[in-house]
């Protein structure tokens, strides 16, 4: 092996430019590739309402939506992203998809300091959308990746279980 | 936390993933789902000068029918495990195993190759390749290898891999009308690491186990077979008497290291119960 190929790094002391459709909206950023995607959305986007918490993978403060399907936006490098469509919370509200969860939400204080939320309604919208009536045990367990601080996952589970009837009744606010 | 400056490459092909990795000589890392690296990366166990994306590589997504095996491309995603219907009638064991695996979000990312390659001996399905006699195809400077997942886990997060080395899918016997599987796993709470967890697949005659492979995890450094356990099984049903011996047996098979949390022997224990549920589950014709 002959060593480093110095050549390589051509690119790395540069920022790379990348694109996306986010929210509906294409955008383009210039992030350096250790940059991950919650700080690109928060920081050069400033789409604040992804919170970055734990930044492992664990707390689930930062899930959005990429190509349809719920992500850790920590646990992906913004450039790994390049030419994806990609929905945050800012977004998802303003399509109104998320509004029963919300009003749900709010109506039973599921939400108490308000950072896990975000994460909770695109995890909680992903899992509507694959169950239309999902057990409170099957609810427990798809947010088992999602922390809430201040323990408020009995209202949280109670909301997302009374959309899911609502909306199999027909009375959800779609 | 955040990851140290890296160069990124975002390979089309093997060839080019290779190349590129033989070019940074070695100071790379393939990165697919991510779900494990990204954190490593920003810990900084890992620090390389260059990251190879290869999410990107057509020859590596897919499954398929080959022969008598279903081909799974390293890329398939932990979520397809659930979601392809190929995976849930040729390979049910790994349907099985994938809602243990992480939260639904690290599943809508994560990779059945990375997890393959990464070896976490608390990982399932590491464990399940051994259950199902799979074979890891393996893509390097050298040329392209299929390796046993029996040959294939060597210790603690080391595995047949060479540096520059990648899987590029692996395969799984079809699953057969005379066979059956069963899965699960103890853990404090879902989607946590298992503190014990079994996969097994049994052929029968009838109602006489013909072949057994059973499979541990977080038991040890590497995902384990247990091949005394499996050895009493083999020739006869699955009687009480004969499920108390294979839980016996497992005193042969596995040497759960010390711990804090867990004693060696709460492990063994756990392990003996979850066999013992595991093969009662079979008897009945899981």
């Amino acid at each position: 092996m002959s060593g480093f190929d110095e050549t390589l790094l051509e690119e790395a002391d540069e920022i790379v430019r990348v694109r996306f459709v986010v929210n509906g909206r294409k955008v383009a950023c210039e992030v350096a590739p250790r940059e991950t995607l919650v700080d690109c959305l928060r920081n050069e986007l400033e789409l604040t309402g992804t919170h970055a918490g734990c930044e492992m993978g664990a707390c689930g403060a930062c899930l959005v939506q990429l190509d349809g399907r719920a992500v850790h936006s920590c646990l992906m490098f913004a450039v790994q992203a390049d030419g994806a469509k990609i929905e945050t919370i800012e977004g998802l509200t303003e399509s109104g998809v998320l509004a029963d969860l919300q009003a749900e939400f709010h109506r039973r204080n599921a939400l108490q300091c308000g950072f896990c939320t975000p994460g909770m309604l695109v995890n909680a919208h992903e899992l509507l959308s694959l169950v239309a009536q999902p057990s409170r045990e099957e609810i427990r367990d798809a947010l088992s990746g999602n922390y809430c601080r201040c323990t408020g996952y009995e209202a949280i589970v109670d909301a997302i279980d009374a959309v899911a009837k609502a909306r199999s009744e027909g009375g959800g606010a779609t | 936390m955040k990851a140290r400056a890296f160069s990124y490459f975002r390979a089309a092909t093997i060839d080019q993933a290779l190349d590129a990795h033989a070019r940074a000589s070695d100071d790379a890392r393939f990165i697919a789902g991510g779900q494990s690296l990204v954190p490593a990366l920003s810990l900084r166990l890992q620090a390389p000068r260059l990251l190879i994306d290869i999410t990107h590589i057509a020859e590596m997504r897919g499954v398929g029918r080959e022969g008598g095996y279903l081909r799974i491309g390293a890329l398939t995603r932990h979520c397809e495990m659930l979601s392809e219907p190929l995976i849930a009638e040729f390979a049910p064991l790994l349907h099985a195993a994938a809602p243990f695996v992480a939260h639904p979000a690290i599943r809508n990312r994560g990779t059945f190759g990375g997890s393959v390659a990464l070896a976490d001996p608390a990982s399932e399905f590491p464990a399940m390749t051994l259950a199902l006699d799979a074979e890891i195809e393996i893509a390097g400077p050298a040329g392209h290898r299929r390796v046993k997942a029996d040959d294939f886990f060597i210790d603690l997060f080391e595995t047949a891999l060479q540096p520059g080395e990648l899987i590029t899918a692996i395969y799984v016997p079809l699953f057969k009308a005379d066979q059956r599987f069963a899965f699960d796993e103890l853990a404090r709470r879902r989607g946590d690491y298992a503190l014990v967890g079994c996969g097994m697949l049994a052929t029968f005659i009838g109602e006489r186990i013909d072949d057994i492979r059973i499979s541990f995890f977080s038991v040890g450094n590497t995902p384990t077979r247990v091949r005394s356990a499996e050895a009493t099984l083999i020739g006869s049903g699955l009687g009480a008497e004969r499920i108390a011996a294979a839980q016996a047996a497992l005193e042969r098979d596995l040497a759960p290291p010390e711990s804090d949390e867990v004693p060696p022997a709460m492990r063994l224990h756990l392990a003996r119960v979850l066999l013992g549920r595991l093969l009662g589950r079979l008897g009945e014709g899981a």
